[in-house]
């Protein structure tokens, strides 16, 4: 997975600036800002309040409110397990046990040595091949234990 | 010459490997690899086509290891192989569909305009142009097309109501934030044949005179995503959208916009408010989003499916597709057969069928092999069906008349190890991560259900928590303000009156 570039004014300010003309561009300012540091650096929220002429309040207020945006910077690899109702009738409570344990983290955290943040999912879409997961954006179907370690091999 | 071979990029194909099968099969033959979308049927995927004298021949589900085999038994030429399915069309799965929106899809290169058009695109919105905006919304009026969303709202009134609102610009809004658990069509769509949901975009700006479109996708779709902008940079660049739409006057253009992880935002009115760049909450109707939507301006928002349903009717005409369904459910549902069942996939056919006949006959029972226990239908906010219920019709007032809903056709099996005082926590578990906080029976009823099923089901006064949990669920589902607090109780009510065993704590204390 392609590493983020380390946060800086200069850089969030320029990444505003390039959405900022789209009506209604906090989203889309804020999905850029993550794809560039990986997460939403506290910094960066008065400067899109002053160039969307919009409070600080109001900014935090969009952060927080949606699920995908994080305020801290994550791991090096991303794995999103769904835990919808799909999964859950192909066992995806139990390989979300196995890989809590295999990588000693819970939801939202990330592995001791920075390599993988674990994040759970409300559904991919993958919902005929469950269990399912997606891994640094590359989708995974019917789950086991074995497979899901197999494709942490492959990252760490 | 290289054979023609096709292999789908569908994510769930993805899932299973189709991309290192395509790369494979590049380098171990002569062969021009086509990427497709999928044609829905899961359990033979990766399921490669091979384009012979006799047209397309199936194999499948095809691993990495299978293919040296495959290739020495003539694979390319249509050769016999256990793996080898025959004529797509004829394989009794897709021969029982009626394929109308999903026409093209696992058939067609997504991102190929000329084979969007030799396979009948862009027909419907020639039409449009031709017959004007007041015949066109006529005819998706009389076809009998409901939004395939879930709220099963005619189509056509939704249309006529932004084209007699008054405003200096107005919105087509595609909502293809496709949240619910079991649902995958609009994904494939995108991926698989996007240009039918420019089509029918289009054909809507054209109706009610609006000339700028949005589609909202949620972010866990990253492959539609991608393929969406594809085609969309294709269709700006050939006509099909622009200042003068097929050399129309009319001009329309289409901009795609990511969610970000909130399921509420798939309920129409907090899905504009986040198009807006605002928190994802939920607007009180009226006003209506026709009269005032998006930046308050007349806006018509649809799912993914309507929209993309629109091009075959003005193609066909209303009667064609009237002519399928039952009661007041008209025309063809692509239906999602997903979770514990043996043959997961897409299913398109005119209303009317019977959930029994979809999970057993077609479907083939669980995956597992174990006995069907409950059917959830409509995603987080749909009831859970027992199998005494599997007579009902796949039609919408049918299924509301049993406390249920087809919402966006979603259907997810569980076995006879499914526990379902624990999928009625999970319900309420998560509306109270996805409530958007507007209102109180949502916000609060969701926390408070969660607790009480927690002491039902260890045994604490259960008779006096289980009259306040249906109180509670009294509350949320009539005085939320949207569909998600509205019908959480939907599943768990269902769940409660159909598996009552399932919530006494001597029945749990025995299981665990």
């Amino acid at each position: 997975m392609a590493g983020f570039e380390p946060w800086t004014k200069e850089r969030g300010t320029a990444i505003i600036g390039s959405e900022a003309a789209r009506e209604g561009a906090t989203l889309p300012i804020l999905h850029a800002l993550q794809a560039a540091f990986g997460y939403i650096h506290a910094e960066a929220v008065p400067l899109i309040a002053e160039t969307l002429n919009l409070t600080r309040a109001e900014v935090h207020g969009v952060v927080s409110f949606y699920h995908d945006f994080r305020r801290h910077p994550p791991g090096r690899h991303a794995l999103l397990l769904c835990r919808a109702e799909a999964c859950q009738s192909l066992g995806a409570d139990a390989l979300a046990s196995h890989v809590h344990e295999r990588l000693g983290v819970g939801w939202h955290e990330t592995t001791s040595d920075g390599a993988v943040t674990l994040q759970p999912v409300f559904c991919l879409g993958l919902c005929a091949v469950g269990p399912s997961a997606m891994l640094d954006g590359n989708p995974l179907g019917r789950l086991n234990c074995a497979r899901i370690d197999a494709a942490l091999d492959r990252v760490r | 010459m290289s054979t023609r071979v096709y292999v789908p990029r569908d994510a769930a194909s993805l899932a299973l490997g189709a991309d290192s099968v395509a790369a494979f099969l590049r380098q171990a033959a002569d062969v021009e690899v086509i990427r497709t979308g999928s044609r829905g049927l899961f359990w033979l995927e990766p399921m490669v086509e091979v384009a012979t004298s006799d047209g397309r021949i199936a194999y499948g589900p095809v691993s990495l290891a299978d293919i040296p085999g495959l290739i020495e038994a003539g694979m390319l030429t249509g050769g016999a192989h256990p793996l080898r399915l025959g004529v797509p069309e004829e394989i009794p799965y897709l021969a029982r569909q009626t394929r109308l929106t999903f026409a093209r899809c696992g058939i067609v290169d997504p991102l190929s305009l000329d084979d969007y058009r030799a396979h009948g695109g862009l027909k419907g919105l020639a039409r449009a142009i031709e017959i004007g905006p007041t015949a066109t919304i006529e005819m998706v009026t009389h076809s009998g097309l409901r939004g395939r969303g879930g709220a099963g709202f005619p189509t056509g009134i939704k249309w006529k109501t932004a084209a007699d609102a008054k405003g200096e610009r107005k919105f087509i809004v595609c909502n293809a934030d496709e949240g619910d658990s079991g649902t995958f069509a609009d994904r494939m769509l995108m991926e698989g044949d996007p240009f039918v949901l420019i089509e029918g975009m289009a054909i809507a700006g054209i109706s009610v005179g609006a000339t700028k479109g949005y589609v909202y996708t949620r972010s866990e779709y990253p492959h539609a995503i991608a393929a969406f902008n594809a085609a969309l940079d294709v269709a700006r660049r050939e006509g099909v959208l622009g200042a003068a739409v097929l050399g129309s006057p009319h001009a329309f253009d289409i901009e795609q916009r990511v969610g970000a992880g909130a399921y509420v935002c798939g309920e129409e009115t907090s899905l504009l408010d986040s198009l807006e760049g605002k928190r994802g909450q939920v607007r009180t109707k009226p006003p209506l989003p026709a009269h005032k939507g998006l930046f308050g301006a007349p806006t018509v928002i649809n799912n993914v499916v309507s929209l993309a349903s629109v091009p075959i009717i003005l193609t066909e005409g209303a009667e064609y597709y009237r002519e399928m369904g039952m009661g007041r459910s008209r025309g063809t549902m692509p239906i999602q057969l997903a979770g514990n069942i043996k043959y997961a996939g897409l299913f398109e056919c005119g209303f009317g069928v019977t959930l029994g006949e979809l999970v057993n006959d077609i479907g083939g029972g669980t995956l597992t092999g174990r006995p069907v226990r409950a059917v959830q239908v409509g995603g987080p906010l749909g009831a859970y069906f027992p199998p005494a219920l599997l007579d009902t019709p796949f039609d919408y007032e049918a299924f509301a008349a049993r406390d249920g809903l087809i919402g966006h056709g979603g259907i997810v099996v569980f076995d006879d190890t499914v526990d379902l005082a624990k999928q009625a926590r999970f319900a309420m578990e998560f509306c109270a991560a996805e409530s958007c906080g507007k209102c109180t029976p949502c916000r609060i009823g969701s926390v408070r259900g969660m607790e009480v099923i927690d002491r039902i089901t260890a045994g604490d006064q259960p008779e006096a928590n289980l009259e306040l949990l249906r109180d509670l669920c009294h509350t949320m589902k009539f005085g939320s303000l949207c569909a998600l607090g509205g019908f959480i109780p939907y599943p768990v009510m269902s769940a409660l009156e159909h598996f009552p065993e399932d919530f006494r704590a001597v029945h749990r204390e025995a299981a665990e």
